[in-house]
This record gives C-alpha cells, sequence and structure tokens, in this order.
C-alpha cells in the first residue's frame, strides 16, 4: 500500500520529466538551430502521448485488473492539457509574437491549425470539469461530457499528420496507437449491445 | 521561456577576409611544407587546409551577416540522408563524394560522362553569398563557393529541342540510407526552364564556407537557385539534362497541389498547409517579411513578365 501511495507523487514528476529536459536543453543549446520549432514539436509531441497514455488506462485496467490505472487517469489527462497549453502559448507568443491577425488567418485558412485548436478547444471542458465537485454535480452527464476526449484524440492525430510534408510515418504509429485504443472501446461496446440484445430476447421468450 | 543565445559576435572580434585568407594561405604552405617534409607515406588529402581558400568574391553575394558554419550543417532537409533536420549530419558519414560522374545528357550536341574533378577543374569558381528560403518558413544566409551552371550547360551546346534541364540526386541506398524508405519516389528529380538555368544567379556549388562541401548539405556538386524555395536546389547530382517537355518534379509528383514546377519565393501565394508571407531568418527570434522572388526580383523579374504565379506557382 505504501507504493500506492507513492504512485501519484511519482507520475507526477514523471510528467514533469521532458519539461525539466526542454528547459535544460534549452539552457545548454541542446534545441538545435531552430530552438522555436524544437519547443513546437516537443511541445506538441507530449500532448498527443499524454493523451494516448490516458486513453491506454481503462483498458489496462480492464486488462489487467489492476485498480491503479484509474487512479492516475485524471493526472496524466490534465497533464496532456498541460502541454498543450504549452504548445498553444508557444505557437501564440514564440511563433507568431501575438500577431493576432496572423493567429486568425491561420486558424481559419490552415487545415491542420483549424483541427488543433479545435482539439484544443476540445480539452478545455475536460479540465475544467475534472475535479470531485464537478464530477458529483454532472452526475451520469459527466461521463457523456467526457467522451469527447475521443474525438480530441482524433483531431489530434489529424493535426499532426496534416503538418508533416511526406514522411508520414511518425503520426502513423499514433494513429495506429489511437485506433487500437478506440477498437478496444467499440468492441466492448458492440459485445455489451449484444449481450444486451440476447437477454431481452430470453425474457421475451419467457413471457 | 529559457532560451540561451550566444553573444552576437562584434563586429570587433571577426577576421577581417585578407587576415583568415592569408592565414590560410600560410597553414596551406605550411602543410604542403610538412608534406614536403615528411617525405614519403602520407597519401590522402591535407584536412588542415581548406579546398578553397581564395575564391573571388562575386558581385551577386548579398551583404548580409552568413549564417554560422554549425547553423548551415545541423539544420538540413535531406530526405536521402533521414528526414528529421538533424539526421542528415548524423548520417553524412555513409555519402562518399568520391569517386563521383556527372553525365550531361539529352538534347545534346555534347553528351559525355565527367569524373568530378574533371567537370569543376576548368570552372571559374567564386564565393556567392545568397539568402536561402525553405518552403518550410526560415531562411540562412549561406557563402557557397560554384560556378554558374550557364559555363556548363552552354559548353554542352544544347539543341534547339533543349527547352528545360532536368537533374537527378545519386540513387544508391548505400551511401544515401534515406532511400531505404520510400517517402519520395527516389530518385530525387528537379527541373529548370532553360532560361532559369542559364540565368547568372543559377550556380553549381562544390563548396562552403571555402571549403569543400560537407555531405550533409549535397555533396559533392549540387543546384543553387537563391530566388527559389530550397527544394529546387537539388544536391549530390549525378545527372544534367536537356528536354523538351517540362520535367515533373519528386515533389510536385508527391503532391501536385502543394509543389509546382516553378516555386518562386513569393509571399503572396500561401503553400495550402501555411502561409508564406513570413519566415524565421534562422539565429533570430522576431520573424521577418519574405521578399518577392527571396529579394532577387530585380534580376530575375523579368524571366516571369506575363505569366500568373498563381496559376504557375
Amino acid at each position: 500500500m505504501r507504493v500506492l501511495r507513492l504512485l501519484k507523487p511519482a507520475v507526477f514528476v514523471l510528467c514533469l520529466v521532458p519539461l525539466g529536459l526542454m528547459v535544460f536543453d534549452g539552457v545548454t543549446g541542446g534545441l538545435g538551430v531552430n530552438p522555436v520549432e524544437a519547443i513546437t514539436h516537443r511541445t506538441g509531441d507530449w500532448t498527443l502521448r499524454l493523451l494516448l497514455v490516458t486513453l491506454a488506462m481503462t483498458p489496462l485496467r480492464r486488462l489487467s485488473g489492476w485498480g491503479w490505472p484509474l487512479r492516475v487517469r485524471r493526472m496524466l489527462g490534465l497533464f496532456s492539457f498541460f502541454y498543450a497549453c504549452l504548445h498553444l502559448l508557444t505557437y501564440v507568443w514564440l511563433d507568431q509574437f501575438f500577431d493576432l491577425w496572423a493567429i486568425v488567418e491561420d486558424v481559419i485558412e490552415r487545415p491542420f491549425i483549424t483541427v488543433g485548436m479545435l482539439a484544443f478547444v476540445g480539452l478545455i471542458p475536460l479540465a475544467v470539469t475534472s475535479t470531485n465537485g464537478m464530477m458529483r454535480r454532472l452526475g451520469r452527464r459527466w461521463k457523456v461530457l467526457h467522451r469527447l476526449v475521443y474525438a480530441v484524440a482524433i483531431l489530434g492525430v489529424v493535426h499532426f499528420w496534416w503538418l508533416v510534408k511526406a514522411d508520414v510515418r511518425e503520426p502513423l504509429l499514433y494513429a495506429l496507437i489511437l485506433a487500437g485504443l478506440l477498437g478496444y472501446r467499440v468492441v466492448g461496446y458492440v459485445r455489451r449491445l449484444r449481450r444486451a440484445r440476447s437477454s431481452r430476447l430470453e425474457t421475451g421468450a419467457g413471457a | 521561456m529559457l532560451i540561451k543565445r550566444p553573444e552576437p559576435i562584434p563586429g570587433s572580434e571577426i577576421t577581417p577576409r585578407e587576415v583568415y585568407e592569408d592565414r590560410r594561405r600560410f597553414l596551406r604552405q605550411a602543410a604542403v611544407g610538412g608534406l614536403a617534409l615528411a617525405g614519403l607515406g602520407l597519401t590522402g588529402r591535407v584536412t588542415a587546409s581548406p579546398a578553397y581558400p581564395s575564391v573571388p568574391a562575386s558581385p551577386f553575394s548579398t551583404d548580409e551577416k552568413p549564417n554560422s558554419l554549425h547553423d548551415i550543417t545541423h539544420y538540413n532537409n535531406f530526405y536521402e540522408l533521414g528526414t528529421g533536420k538533424r539526421d542528415p549530419a548524423r548520417f553524412a558519414g555513409h555519402l562518399k563524394p568520391r569517386p563521383w560522374s556527372v553525365a550531361i545528357e539529352g538534347e545534346s550536341e555534347k553528351p559525355a560522362v565527367y569524373d568530378i574533378e574533371d567537370f569543376i577543374r576548368p570552372q571559374a569558381l567564386e564565393e556567392r553569398i545568397y539568402r536561402l528560403r525553405c518552403v518550410e518558413g526560415w531562411s540562412m544566409v549561406i557563402p557557397w563557393v560554384g560556378f554558374p551552371l550557364a559555363d556548363v550547360l552552354r559548353q554542352a551546346r544544347p539543341t534547339s529541342r533543349a527547352k528545360y534541364v532536368e537533374f537527378t540526386t545519386l540513387h544508391d541506398p548505400k551511401m544515401l540510407p534515406g532511400q531505404r524508405v520510400r517517402v519520395l519516389d527516389w530518385p530525387y528529380v528537379e527541373g529548370l526552364r532553360l532560361d532559369e538555368a542559364m540565368h547568372p544567379l543559377t550556380i553549381l556549388a562544390v563548396g562552403l564556407y571555402g571549403d569543400v562541401l560537407p555531405n550533409q548539405n549535397g555533396a559533392p556538386l549540387r543546384l543553387v537557385v537563391p530566388w527559389k524555395y530550397g527544394f529546387k536546389s537539388i544536391k549530390s547530382i549525378v545527372k544534367i539534362r536537356f528536354v523538351e517537355e517540362q520535367p515533373v518534379s519528386s515533389w510536385m509528383a508527391a503532391a501536385p497541389r502543394e509543389y509546382g514546377f516553378y516555386s518562386n519565393v513569393n509571399p503572396n501565394v500561401d503553400h495550402p498547409r501555411w502561409s508564406q508571407a513570413t519566415e524565421r531568418r534562422i539565429g533570430e527570434f522576431l520573424k521577418r517579411d519574405t521578399l518577392m522572388f527571396n529579394g532577387y526580383g530585380e534580376q530575375v523579374a523579368q524571366l516571369y513578365e506575363g505569366m500568373d504565379l498563381r496559376k504557375h506557382f
């Protein structure tokens, strides 16, 4: 049980490692020749990675029977949002330097930025309603609202896919992992549906 | 955000050209002298001496401050050596730029295959400090060593049917391991209209910063067309072919909606997925406006008179 008590602090620290490395590289010149681009890519990568890790927690719990994945799921999701905020801040500040017109133009005219921005906007209600109080207040609707995360993840992968020029191997990897995670849920949903229908048929036959 | 940048080098710290050229000459002479003293047994090149220590400066050079050799050699798009920006520097060792041969063929009265040394030797090398604007929205200033492509083309005596020039990169997955993955349809192909190819700004580069061209920059021979996006300046060339029909470049084949044949730097015509109005000069924080024809409009605008550059992007 002591191990479980350490779980959350450990995950917290682990999620801060990419940021720490980025700061370290920033100070020591490790961000390379185009640091703004490097920061943009790294914060985007970690947003997507942590989002996929978050989505992996439910299947992991079901398949393994362990309880701990659900205890860190919220924290992982919030860290994904944290890196998404850094990603957006990098774009608005370091890349566009608060040029509001250029940003509006980008969001309207460039599909990969449009879907990226949509994904970010979709994350906001999820982060806002992540507290225990909000879960209580929303009741059953909380679960419905948080299904939005599936759409956000798809938009996130599309955002990555549409920004690369020719080499889609990396976004393809993310897409395959996401497809697996969503596929797992679809299979579960179809099974539950079939089970419910067959049990209804059985009770119907008995009447 | 913590981004530590090296302090800009004050002008007083920069060694004047005459002094450093003198120093290089001295080093070379010293090296040659050393070789003579060492006598037998020493083969290969003297790495201490730059290959092109005193090529004359060209009036076509910009007076903007060139990017550092490190920047120019560690931030490259050369998919044949990997699609990451640092990959070409990492995998540069696979490419062996000697021995190398270059074929001139197609609609030419004097088609021939040259050894790279014989190809370069008769050319009058000069230093050309050019701006380079990448289609991705960044730019650099690069001190090339090269010679006008026109000198080579004229010598090859193109026939009256020659309307375009097509260039091909080496196709050898051993030397260019990126070609093991079919990101583009290898080998890389680029093309220019004959008048663009004959333009005095268009050069074949064989060196950088007074020395031999590093592998990741397209050794031993690459094209440099400073008013077009960087991907037009094809690297590690093995074939130059005069053709009658407009060539289909690798990027046109990969994404015809995004990359046209001309690919002139044009802030008014956006890439379908990102704006081309501004660029980040490597080493600078704020973006700057992109100039029409990358600032070479005075020299090249007349090549495109009467053309709709939105259509011919």
